[in-house]
């Protein structure tokens, strides 16, 4: 074991905590190259140095509106986005940075979108809770709790239309589970068998509301009521959350069964970062999980005892996520605003197309 | 030309559609084996079969950002809902989603989905059934919304929905269902956003959409016989876009507007158009515009009440002298 345990998070983390993973033997775990392991640790660490960055930056007021950051929760999208072939689909709520980066996103457009400017990957128009990315199958990035699920539903239900074997993962938060959009696309995505995996990412906390004081009952076992499979897994263990959901993935793309997949994790940070953050849950807990459950810090133990990490590499990778948020940041600093003009652009395809345009009158009212 | 009835119309748009392009899906409500709750989509399922005419759950929120979801992979949904009314219980998926993710996204994603179905009052079905949210929807850039008065309209103005690539709001009227008229057969295909002149006049211009448009051309008839009055009748057949050109052109002829609206008067369609008369044509008018509108309360059940709290003949023959002075 090394005694550098700087890529995990601010504070030292226990280094006790290194039991392999119980998922390690798992076949999609076991046909991980070398590369492809380090490139799984990599990923988390770029969204936490991303998450870090943007901190910095919203603190120094560059950054607009609210900022839900990902620190905590990394092993979630990256084990979940991993998984992807080229069929498969994704969607989340508005804390979704760390998914679009996990589908390869670039921390550049990234970071100019939540600096409102043109080279963002919405062209500022989105910010932070609107990141999209339909080439690379990244569908947001929606602001309202609940109101992506039925359209990962919808995208469920094009890939069983088209007959193409690919799943769609609606991502959504612990506090999304009781709006009533998410139960109507839970039962239909069991009364259509759509291959449709309904991931909640459950980080103990609707915004400030407690998991026990807002939902009844376990999360994902509601999938009962709508005779669909489910399941739960620790969403600290990157190799686990990959397990699991390779399961119910297989499952939705071979045979167009859906599922509710629970993932436990937490945020280190506020709701939002200008949230305060002392009213529902102690320091000492939020400590206890950097300590003991940070997803990066295990999954780091675990690949320095494959053999897999060794101190340099660690530092080495670390510099260059830092380096490669950092230059972000520059990037988004450089890059112009969108203009006035830029305002109607992108509101109706006939608008932006004007030469395939087959309506007349006006589009727009000012 | 065949004359068929309004309802039919559009289940031969919808069937020249489904038939053209195997992206579109028709979805909602009783549209597959019930044959419609208000049979228009009768018949599609037994010819198109349940993948192409898709029977939902109650679950307007669910099944319409379903729809949005899979337009935003290529599918064409045709979502109907039994009412717009009920348009409430999915006002996310209509308005937060579908009008705001190519925004969202800087153009990136496009949502080719059309939400269509009955948005009228007039059948003493009370006030939650019978809503007319076209300036609802027009508020929300990102949308189109078309309100098809005739048959031929109804059809040629689906066609064009269904193959637009933005979001299209389609608001049908259950009263005009079995109104008849020359529709023609095959390719027949009416732009959005242009404006029909139903009837030629000199005296007034009453600018109208929707059912409005069969009361406002009775009242024009009935000013021509008993006041030798020129009335013409302006049809928006789109609220979004807007054909404003037709309508001022109509106004710089008569001088003198009505505005008639199944709409509650506040922020209506007609506030609109009437900000817009004024500050494009100032000069033309030679009286203030008039206006005759739902009168504002919620929808009264009480049948022959329902009658006058609606734009009907009467009233717009009435609010017609008015505007003539």
């Amino acid at each position: 074991m090394t005694k550098k345990t700087s890529a995990s998070a601010d504070k030292k983390a226990d280094e006790s905590v290194s039991a392999l993973s119980p998922s390690t033997k798992a076949p999609v775990n076991a046909k991980l190259s070398k590369d492809e392991r380090i490139d799984l640790y990599r990923t988390m660490l770029r969204i936490r140095r991303f998450e870090e960055r943007s901190l910095r930056a919203y603190q120094a007021k560059k950054i607009g509106g609210f900022l839900h950051l990902y620190i905590g929760q990394e092993a979630v999208a990256v084990g979940c986005c991993s998984l992807m072939g080229k069929d498969d689909h994704v969607i989340t709520a508005y804390r979704d940075h760390g998914h679009a980066i996990a589908v390869g996103m670039g921390l550049n457009e990234l970071m100019a979108e939540l600096f409102g400017k043109a080279t963002g990957c919405s062209k500022g128009k989105g910010g932070s809770m609107h990141y999209f990315a339909p080439d690379r199958n990244y569908w947001g990035g929606h602001g309202i709790v609940g109101g992506q699920v039925p359209l990962g539903t919808g995208l469920a239900y094009a890939l069983k239309y088209k007959g193409l074997k690919g799943a769609a993962m609606a991502f959504m938060g612990d506090g999304a589970v009781n709006q009533g959009a998410v139960h109507e696309a839970y039962n239909l995505a069991s009364l259509w068998q759509l291959p449709v995996v309904f991931v909640i990412e459950n980080n103990g906390y609707s915004m400030g509301t407690s998991q026990r004081r807002s939902s009844a009952g376990e999360l994902a076992q509601r999938a009962e009521a709508y005779d669909m499979a489910w399941g739960t897994c620790n969403g600290h263990d990157l190799y686990e959350v990959r397990e699991t959901m390779d399961r119910f993935l297989k499952a939705a793309r071979e045979a167009s069964k859906p599922a509710i997949v629970e993932i436990r994790t937490y945020r280190y940070r506020g709701h939002s970062v200008a949230d305060p953050d002392n009213t529902y849950r102690s320091k000492a807990e939020i400590e206890d999980y950097r300590r003991t459950k940070d997803p990066i810090q295990l999954f780091q133990n675990q690949l320095m005892a494959e053999g897999v990490l060794n101190d340099a590499l660690i530092e080495q990778i670390d510099q260059a996520a830092r380096l490669e948020a950092d230059q972000a940041a520059d990037f988004a600093e450089a890059s112009p605003f969108p203009t006035v003009e830029d305002l109607q652009r992108d509101v109706y395809w006939e608008a932006d197309h004007p030469s395939e345009r087959k309506s007349g009158g006006r589009l727009f009212f000012n | 030309m065949p004359v068929i009835t309004y309802r039919e119309a559009i289940r031969h748009a919808l069937t020249e559609e489904l038939e053209r392009d195997s992206n579109v899906v028709v979805m909602g409500e009783e549209v597959g084996q019930f044959n419609g709750a208000y049979k228009v989509t009768e018949g599609l399922l037994a010819k198109f079969g349940p993948q192409r005419v898709v029977d939902t759950p109650i679950s307007e929120a669910g099944f319409i950002g379903l729809g949005v979801g899979a337009s935003m992979l290529g599918i064409r949904p045709v979502m109907e809902l039994m009412f717009w009314s009920f348009y409430s219980v999915a006002f996310d998926q209509i308005l937060n989603n579908a009008a705001n993710v190519r925004y969202m996204s800087g153009g990136l994603i496009n949502c080719p989905i059309v939400i269509r179905g009955p948005a009228n009052g007039g059948t003493n079905v009370g006030a939650t059934h019978s809503h007319t949210p076209e300036n609802v929807l027009a508020n929300h850039p990102g949308v189109k919304v078309v309100v098809p008065a005739t048959p031929a309209d109804a059809k040629g103005l689906l066609k064009s929905a269904i193959r637009d690539n933005d979001p299209v709001m389609f608001l049908e009227n259950t009263i005009l269902y079995g109104e008849k008229g020359e529709v023609p057969e095959g390719e027949h295909l009416v732009p959005l956003g242009v404006a029909d002149v139903k009837r030629t006049g000199t005296d007034l211009t009453i600018v109208t959409y929707g059912r409005s448009v069969l009361h406002s051309l009775a009242a024009a008839e009935r000013l021509q016989q008993e006041h030798g009055k020129s009335v013409e009748v302006v049809d928006l057949r789109t609220i979004r876009p807007l054909d404003i050109n037709t309508v001022l052109a109509s106004v710089a002829k008569t001088h003198r507007v009505l505005i008639v609206e199944e709409q509650k008067p506040f922020a209506s369609v007609g506030s609109q158009l009437a900000y817009m008369i004024q500050r494009e044509a100032f000069d033309e008018l030679d009286a203030p515009i008039h206006r005759v509108t739902t009168v504002d309360a919620p929808a009264i059940y009480s049948p022959p009440v329902e009658i006058e709290q609606l734009p009907n003949p009467q009233r717009v023959y009435q609010g017609a002298l008015e505007a003539l002075g």
